[in-house]
């Protein structure tokens, strides 16, 4: 029985430790956000957060996973109320056939906590490693800058009050 | 007493005198400035040259990441300090646009810039030495016909008293025997060709070869080096390559990147074969030719025998592998204690579905990864680096692609999984430092990305 942290909820798996988070997450958990594309850490739809870095859920066994902080698209917000990464792509329409938007959404997110201004060139070498076969990839660059603005603007008030 | 005094007066004028012919020997005059805007070339002449670029791979020392090819910038970290390899572009102002051409062979021959500086050793001089009159001829028309970039060059951060560049006029005494390349009669012309440009112009001993502690490259050459934090393995007898090097592997290896007894090129040998492909075939053979003899005269049988037994020796630990959780695991004998240790379940989760024989990569499939050099070297280095990094197409190019791990797995979770993958996949002995080689190298890897 192996005990992982997922979007802050402690889940009991019993599955065999080399399995893949991947698969512990929409066959045990029913969280089916991350997507299954390749398989091989080619493609990026699987891409959940794993203490703050985008990593490929499908090539990560569960063994390594105890005791840290994973996160996925079910942690960023629900449809009532999507966090800012989500409400971005919503507004940008940043999606045609959304395969690849879980995995997208994930590494944004994991993008904008490292970095919260990202230059278009930082956008575009972060997000390489995920790809979108319907051609949205102008309407994710805008959803990632825009996701970033909102985040930045929803911080400027805090920092005020902390001074 | 008076004969001790006149005895370190004696020492003191030796010392004196033997500095002052050090001085003079090392002194260079400035070669005028040459106007040599509109100079022009024979296209046929500026074609060779951008071959002979091409095989000394200069763009990759003198260009910074998303930098303009050949304006310079490029950090080359040495033991000494960094140095930043100069604009060689034709700007008269930061680049070489003010040299002639009896100053550029100067440089090539004797690694002194045009105002007679002396150059550090990173330029690899006491390669370029050995080119012909025509092939530094033509490099220069090469140079002289690129789009002139002005852009300043990086003052170079070595460690005193090291910044001294007479430093560089010491070590050529000591180290730098000038001459072109001088054929062997007893070998073929095609040999040769390989060894005039193994040696001279593509500077592959530069990495390939160890350095002694002055950075000069010793006796033992292709012998094994260092390359950019990276292991640049032995290409001599001591190769860690379970199968022999042979010229049509070596040949493969340079024009595509990948040879399939050996695997795809990574790290620095990226930029290379990227390079190699303006080159013509006839010269990548003739490398191949000269490399594959480097390794010392070979009986045939025995390289048989040992391919034979690397090849069989990889597809048996392939089938001991339990690659996916729904197959049970070898249940006795050291496969079984293998199979139970926490980096055989790393390597089943992670690594199986492409490693593993039969793996669903359809294309650009791995080799076996008990014919894989990083896994059979004396040291953990490039394949812990490869599992922090993974293998990515330089921009722009195709190529496999490998994720990197660094943010999915821990620094102990490398060492046990690269433990694991050396025991099951090489005959070798267990590397007793993975922990700390994954700790340093990942130290030195800068984060995925932070703030600017």
């Amino acid at each position: 029985m192996i005990v992982l942290n997922i979007n802050g909820n402690p889940q009991q798996v019993d599955a065999d430790p080399r399995t893949p988070l991947l698969y512990v997450l929409r066959n045990d958990l029913k969280l089916n956000a991350a997507k299954f594309g390749c398989g091989l850490g080619q493609c990026g739809a699987c891409t959940v957060l794993v203490d703050h870095e985008p990593v490929f859920s499908c090539l990560l066994p569960i063994s390594v996973l105890e005791g840290r902080y994973i996160r996925t698209v079910e942690g960023l917000g629900s449809a009532d109320k999507p966090g800012p990464v989500q409400r971005a792509f919503i507004e940008e329409q940043a999606a045609q056939c959304g395969y690849c938007s879980a995995g997208m959404m994930m590494r944004a997110q994991g993008l904008l906590e490292h970095n919260a201004s990202p230059t278009d060139a930082q956008i575009r070498d972060y997000m390489a490693t995920n790809l979108c076969r319907c051609g949205t990839q102008m309407r994710i660059l805008r959803a990632v800058r825009r996701a970033a603005q909102a985040m930045t603007a929803s911080l400027e008030p805090v920092q005020e009050a902390s001074k | 007493m008076l004969m001790v005094w006149r005895l370190l007066a004696a020492v003191v004028v030796v010392i004196l005198v033997g500095f002052g012919a050090f001085y003079a020997w090392a002194w260079n005059s400035e070669i005028p400035p040459a106007n040599s805007s509109g100079a022009s070339f024979d296209p046929g002449i500026i074609a060779k040259g951008a071959k002979l670029a091409a095989i000394g791979d200069c763009a990759v020392c003198h260009t910074r990441a998303g930098g303009k090819p050949y304006a310079g910038g490029f950090p080359l970290e040495t033991p000494f300090g960094t140095i930043y390899g100069p604009n060689i572009t034709p700007d008269p102002q930061t680049g070489i646009g003010l040299w002639s051409e009896a100053a550029f062979r100067r440089a090539m021959r004797s690694g002194v810039d045009r105002e007679g500086n002396h150059l550090y050793p990173a330029f690899p001089y006491d390669h370029f030495t050995k080119a012909t009159d025509s092939d530094i001829s033509a490099l220069y028309a090469f140079l002289m016909t690129r789009e002139p970039i002005p852009q300043a060059n990086r003052p170079l951060a070595l460690t005193p008293p090291l910044n001294w560049r007479l430093f560089a006029a010491g070590w050529k005494l000591l180290f730098l025997t000038r001459g072109v390349y001088q054929p062997d009669p007893k070998q073929s012309p095609e040999w040769n060709r390989g060894a005039y440009l193994v040696t001279g112009l593509a500077h592959c001993g530069a990495c390939h070869t160890p350095r002694d502690t002055f950075g000069a490259e010793t006796d033992d050459h292709f012998g094994g080096g260092m390359a950019e934090g990276w292991l640049a393995p032995a290409l001599n007898a001591s190769s860690p390559a379970p199968v022999p090097w042979n010229a049509d592997q070596i040949y493969a290896y340079l024009r595509n990147g990948f040879a399939d007894q050996h695997g795809f090129a990574a790290g620095p040998m990226q930029p290379v074969v990227h390079s190699l492909r303006n080159v013509q075939d006839s010269d990548l053979h003739a490398i191949a030719t000269y490399i594959s003899a480097v390794s010392g005269p070979q009986n045939p049988a025995e390289v048989d025998r040992r391919t034979k037994a690397a090849l069989e020796f990889a597809r048996s630990r392939d089938m001991t592998v339990s690659p996916k959780p729904s197959v049970e695991p070898a249940t006795t004998g050291s496969a079984a204690t293998r199979q139970a240790s926490p980096g055989a379940a790393i390597f089943a989760g992670a690594c199986a579905s492409c490693h593993h024989s039969g793996g669903a990569l359809p294309i650009s499939r791995p080799i076996s990864l008990g014919l894989s050099t990083p896994v059979n070297e004396p040291d953990p280095t490039n394949l812990i680096r490869i599992v922090l990094g993974g293998i990515h197409p330089l921009p722009g190019d195709r190529g496999p692609i490998m994720p990197g791990f660094a943010g999915a797995l821990t620094d102990r979770q490398i060492a046990s999984l690269v433990s694991y993958v050396r025991s099951q996949f090489s005959g070798q002995p267990a590397w007793p430092d993975a922990d700390d080689v994954v700790t340093k190298l990942r130290q030195s890897t800068p984060p995925p990305m932070e703030a600017p």
